[in-house]
Formats: C-alpha cells, structure tokens, sequence
C-alpha cells in the first residue's frame, strides 16, 4: 500500500515529459483497457451472434427443456433444465465441499505442527492443479465404479428422501457423482480464502479467549469463526463459480438427459457447460448460435455469483 | 472461578476422592493417549472387518474414524470434563477433514501412474496418431505435445506483456475511477467459464472468418483470455511486495520512472513474477473445454502452423480417446491406454511446472529487509 502511494507522489519534476515516460506509461494503462475491452467483447460478441438462434426460436428460451436447433427452419430450444442441473451440480458440490474445505483450513492454520503447515497447505493446492479432464477420466473410469456400492447402500437407507429416492443408475454416472467430483475440485479454492481470513485473526483476540480459559475449540468458536465468517462465504461463493462454469469433470462423468429431475442416484439432468462442450461438435444450423446463447445465460449466472463474492469479501476488508 | 470449574469437573468424574493439590490444572488425558487409542481403534475395527470378511481399505477408515471420534469423547467426558470432550471430538472432526482431502488426491495420482505407466514411454511420446485405426496397438501423443506447446507458448506470449503491464499500471501508475475498474474487472475476469472463454472465441472467428474455422491460433487466444487476468492478479501482487525505498533511491538519482520500473522494480520482483507466469501456464495448460470448441477434436497428424487446420493438444487427445473408449473390443482397451499414459504425461508437466515456480521463488528471491 505503502508503496504505491509513495510512487505516485514522487513525481517527476514539472517541465517537459520524457519520451519514455508517455510511450511507457501509454502502453500500461492501454493494456489495462484492453482487459476491460475484452471482457466487453465476450458480452458483447457473445449477444450478438445468439441473437440469430434466439429470434428464430420458436420454443421459448428460459422456460423450454427442448434442444433442437440443429436445423435452418423451425429451431426449438430452451435453457430451462440446463440451468436446474448447473445450479443442482454446483449447490451439491458447495454443500459437499465447504464444511470440509472450513476443517482443513482450519486444520492448517491452528492444528497441524508449524513446520508441517506450509507443506500442508501446498498439498491441497495440487488439488486445484490437476486438469478438469484427468479428474473427468478418474471419476468415470474409476471413482463411479467404487461408488456404486455406496449409493445402493444411500438408498437402502435413505431411500424415503426424495433425493435419494432409486432405482439406483447402474453405472453410477449420476449428478451426484458428478458433484462430487465438482467439490473436490472447489475444496482447494474455499481452503485457501479460508486460511487467508483465519490467519488474519488479531492475535489479542484470540488470545483473550484463550486467557478466559477456552479451550482451542471454543477459541475457535469465539474468536476466529464470527471474525472469518464473510471471507469463508466469499471463498464459497467462488467456488461456486468455479462450480458453475467446470465443463469437462461433467461432460465425462455424467450421462446426460435434458430433464429436470431432483433424483440424485438416477442417471439424468444436464449442466450448460457440459451440454456446451457434447453438443459442439455436431452443431450445425442454429446449432452454434443456440450454444452460444446458452453460454451468454452461463456467463451470467457465474458473473452474477463472482460479483456476489467479490461484494462480499471487499466489505469484509471495511468492517475489519 | 478456577477452582469452580475443577469442583464441576471433579464431581463429573464421580470417582475416587476429591483432587486437592493441583488447584491450577484439572485432570486431563495423556498426550500419548490419542495416537494410542486411534492405532487400537484401527485395530479392533480392521479385526471385526477382516473376521466377518467385509474389509475394504476405505470401510475400514470410515469404520475407525467413527469409533475414535466415539471413544476419545466418552474418555474425554470421563476423565476430563464436557468441554474438553467437545474439544477433542472437534480436534478428531478437523484431522479427518485433512484426511479426507486427501483420499481423492492420493486416489487420483495411483490411479493415473499405474494404468498411465503401461503405455507411457519413448514411443508414445514421440509418435503421432496418423494413420493410426482403432483397432490398431499403436500411436502416441507427439502431435499433441507439439500442440500443446504451440498454443500455450501463443497464449503465454499474449498475456504475459498484456497482464504485466497491467499489473503495473494499477501497482505504479493507475489511479481513480479506471484503476477500480480494472481491478474489479480483473477479479471478475478469473471467474470467467473456460467454455465461455472458447465460445468467445467462436462467436470472434465467426465475425472474423465465417462459420466453422478451427485452428491453433483461436484456441491460443481463448487460453489467453482465462491466463491474463492470473498473471495480473500474480504479478500486481509481487510488484506491491518492491519496497518503496527502491523506487525512491532510484527517482533521488534522477532516474525516469519508466526507467525505474523496467531497472529497479521490475528486476527486484523477476523471481515472483516468474514463479507466478508458471502457475498460470500450469493452470491453463490442462485446460480442456475452449480447445474443444477452437482448435478442433479430431486431428491425428502433427500440425505446428497455428494459422491453419485443426491443431490437437494434451488435454483434448484425452477427452478424445476417452469418447474412443465405448468401442468394443480391443479398440476401446487401447483408448483407454492412451487416455491414462496421456494423463500421466499432461500430469508430469503440471507438476514440473509447478515445482520449477516454486524452486524458481524459492532461491531467486532477492533477499530484502537486511
């Protein structure tokens, strides 16, 4: 902070600007709007070549669970069950991942021996550094496998919840599987904005609680919870984002159909990515244009969420 | 208020006469006695599994988790008190979560190094799919390595001058309502979809080319809209961490600022930066889902013109050979090889990347603060 303010108060003395200080000082603030005009441009471009599909549709786009615009005449399609099983896949993935993500982080910064920490932590950032489509080949040739057994045993069991409810898909390549997958994939991303809140934690607070007599699970509670409360929602928030727009770990792992159905062990339900990325290579007609339609509705949906996040976590940074 | 919690706790115990010395600790558990109980926990649970013939490395930990989480509470809240038993049931809780992280990771990487290392070697590396029927025991990934590295070598080539610069503006230069901008828009610009980076790129060829034109070029920049926004938000960070003093001692001698950032800040900071342009190749190099759209999922033979035709690359060989897997017969065997020997080997340069970053922040590092 303090180096910013400085550098920009040290200005050059007034008179004439050197060269290389225009073509410099041009070149960065061109670079940065360039980034604006590229995230301009994917709206824009985006909107522009989904118009086509959208105006010849004759279903209607939000409400529709049909995708038939591979056509020149006549193109039905709607978004209706894509979006259910996005917002389904990644609600699985946030409500499987966050409590986990809070423990490690929490495990890495009040439990495990110092010394040990810092290594810790880098092993859960190598979750986030193996590619969506090696998680995508593990989860469809080996994790649904290893699955099946446990999901007979969830519905044995738990079967009178709805979600739950069977037959059990004999592949296991179900919405749960995927989801799964998904929360492993967001874990490393909750982790660390986690780690980063719980380790801002004032000393004197926590050591107030621990001078009180509190045990560390009661400091935690008192302490570093309340006070890590909106770094861990944003974290969440992100990986849900994440969650939102990962395409592969689903397009390989889940056996897709264009419902909306709430039955976690069936076979069925379909993400806008995943669709996106199946659906591509034979789009012909419309087909194109309706993709990217549906890609405008995803971009949305993860902006909306991102900026939720950021929202969050910036008025963290006010209140502290 | 000391000595009431210890008479509640004493009189939780119930048993044997009332503690009198020690007036400044209650009873507690030994410090041995958790790894203890945990090894006899596994045991007793791995015997009664093995006895009734159900065991299974992963019933067995879920099984000895839950009778060490139940024992140390009930030995908690016998010798000890209730409080301290919620702490250690929460001590137990926080450890398995660790653990349990680690169950997919460990998972993941056997998996992919046994069945990649059956086909992973100097002749999988170094030939091309061309030619190759599905039927056929042959093939390799050469093409793809080269597309590989001709795309992200485009990518990396794009962002990096564009993100470096931006990130100096905001650090050095930016100020007011466009420095917001940027940084807010930067922000949400890591949270694009990769897919919606690829249709990006569509929807730009399209205006640009007409209707299906796939080549290494577009998926180049696809990667580049996903790894700009990493590289800024990496480097901006760095470039806060050159001390003031630098920049200051530098404008004393009379030394332009552009000077002064391109000799005294940006060199100060070349090892983060470095270290932060390789994490970002590492996280973009795996990406699958807007090469799938750009640059084409059927290519067999090694293209290295970015400008022309399809151009295959690591991740989608293996999306590519794991569709291949469905056919019957020996067809879908040989996919599957592939797909895991391809895996084993996009995992290798991951974590060669990631090493090198981290090697790189590790001993260029300048020394500051003597």
């Amino acid at each position: 902070m303090t180096t910013t303010d400085s550098s920009a108060t040290a200005r050059i003395p007034k008179g004439k600007r050197r060269l290389g200080d225009v073509v410099f000082a041009g070149s960065a603030r061109g670079a940065g709007i360039l980034i604006l005009l590229i995230l301009a441009g994917v709206a824009t471009f985006l909107l522009i070549q989904s118009v086509p599909s959208l105006m010849a549709n004759t279903g209607n786009f939000l409400t529709s669970t049909e995708w038939d615009p591979n056509t020149n005449e006549e193109p039905r399609f709607g978004v209706a069950a894509l979006i259910f099983g996005t917002v389904l896949a990644a609600l699985i993935a946030l409500v499987l991942a966050t409590p986990v993500a809070i423990g490690i982080a929490l495990f890495i910064v009040y439990y495990a021996p110092r010394r040990l920490a810092a290594i810790l932590g880098y092993v859960v950032d190598l979750l986030a550094a193996i590619p969506s489509v090696v998680y995508g080949l593990w989860g469809v040739v080996y994790l649904v496998g290893e699955l099946r057994p446990f999901y007979g045993m969830l519905e044995t069991y738990l079967g009178w919840i709805p979600l739950f409810a069977g037959p059990v898909s004999s592949t296991g390549r179900t919405m749960l599987s995927a989801g799964l997958v998904l929360a492993v994939m967001i874990l490393p991303i909750i982790t660390a904005m986690s780690r980063d809140v719980f380790q801002q934690v004032p000393q004197a607070n926590r050591e107030a609680a621990l001078a009180l007599g509190a045990t560390r699970w009661e400091m935690i509670r008192m302490a570093v919870l309340p006070f890590g409360r909106p770094g861990v929602i944003g974290g969440a928030m992100l990986g849900m984002g994440r969650a939102l727009g990962e395409t592969m770990a689903v397009a390989m792992i889940l056996s897709p159909s264009l419902v909306i159905s709430p039955f976690l062990l069936q076979s069925g339900n379909q993400t806008i990515a995943a669709h996106i990325a199946l659906e591509y290579p034979e789009a012909s007609g419309f087909g194109v244009s309706a993709l990217i339609a549906a890609g405008l509705v995803l971009f949305a949906i993860t902006l909306a969420v991102n900026m939720g996040a950021r929202f969050v976590v910036s008025r963290r940074k006010e209140f502290v | 208020m000391t000595t009431a919690t210890e008479n509640t706790a004493t009189g939780a115990a119930g048993d044997g006469p009332p503690l009198r010395t020690a007036s400044m600790h209650t009873r507690t558990l030994p410090g041995w006695f958790p790894p203890v109980l945990l090894v006899a926990c596994a045991a007793v649970v791995s015997g009664a599994l093995f006895a009734l013939g159900s065991f299974h490395p992963a019933s067995a930990t879920v099984l000895t988790a839950l009778v060490y989480l139940i024992a140390i509470v009930v030995a908690s809240a016998v010798v000890e008190n209730g409080r301290k038993a919620t702490d250690r049931l929460v001590t137990g809780i926080v450890y398995c979560c660790f653990v349990l992280a680690m169950v997919p990771l460990v998972s993941l990487l056997t998996t992919v190094v046994v069945n990649g290392v059956r086909r992973f070697d100097l002749y999988f590396l170094s030939v091309s799919m061309n030619g190759v029927i599905p039927s056929m025991d042959a093939g390799g990934v050469y093409h793809a390595i080269v597309g590989t590295l001709v795309i992200t070598g485009i990518a990396t080539a794009i962002s990096v001058p564009v993100g470096l610069l931006t990130a100096i503006y905001v650090v050095e230069y930016g100020r007011g309502r466009l420095k917001a901008a940027i940084t807010f828009f930067v922000d949400v610009m890591t949270g694009i979809p990769s897919i919606v980076a690829g249709l990006f790129v569509v929807a730009l060829w399209i205006m640009i080319f007409g209707p299906g034109q796939t080549n290494g070029l577009a998926g180049a920049i696809s990667l580049s809209v996903l790894m700009i926004p990493v590289v800024v938000r990496s480097s901006e960070e760095m470039l806060r961490l050159v001390p003031a003093d630098l920049r200051e001692a530098s404008y004393a001698l009379g030394v332009p600022k552009w000077l002064t950032i391109v000799k005294v800040v940006l060199p100060t900071a070349v090892a983060g930066l470095t270290t932060g342009i390789m994490l970002a190749l590492a996280r973009v190099i795996g990406e699958t889902a807007p090469l799938i759209l750009t640059a084409g999922t059927s290519s067999t033979r090694i293209n290295a013109n970015p400008a022309e035709g399809q151009m295959m690359s690591l991740p989608v060989f293996i999306y590519q050979q794991v569709r291949a897997m469905g056919s019957s017969g020996d067809a879908g065997v040989f996919s599957e090889e592939r797909a895991w020997a391809a895996a084993l080997t996009l995992i290798l340069v991951v974590m060669l990347l990631f090493l090198a970053a981290r090697l790189v922040s590790r001993f260029f590092s300048p020394k500051l603060g003597r």
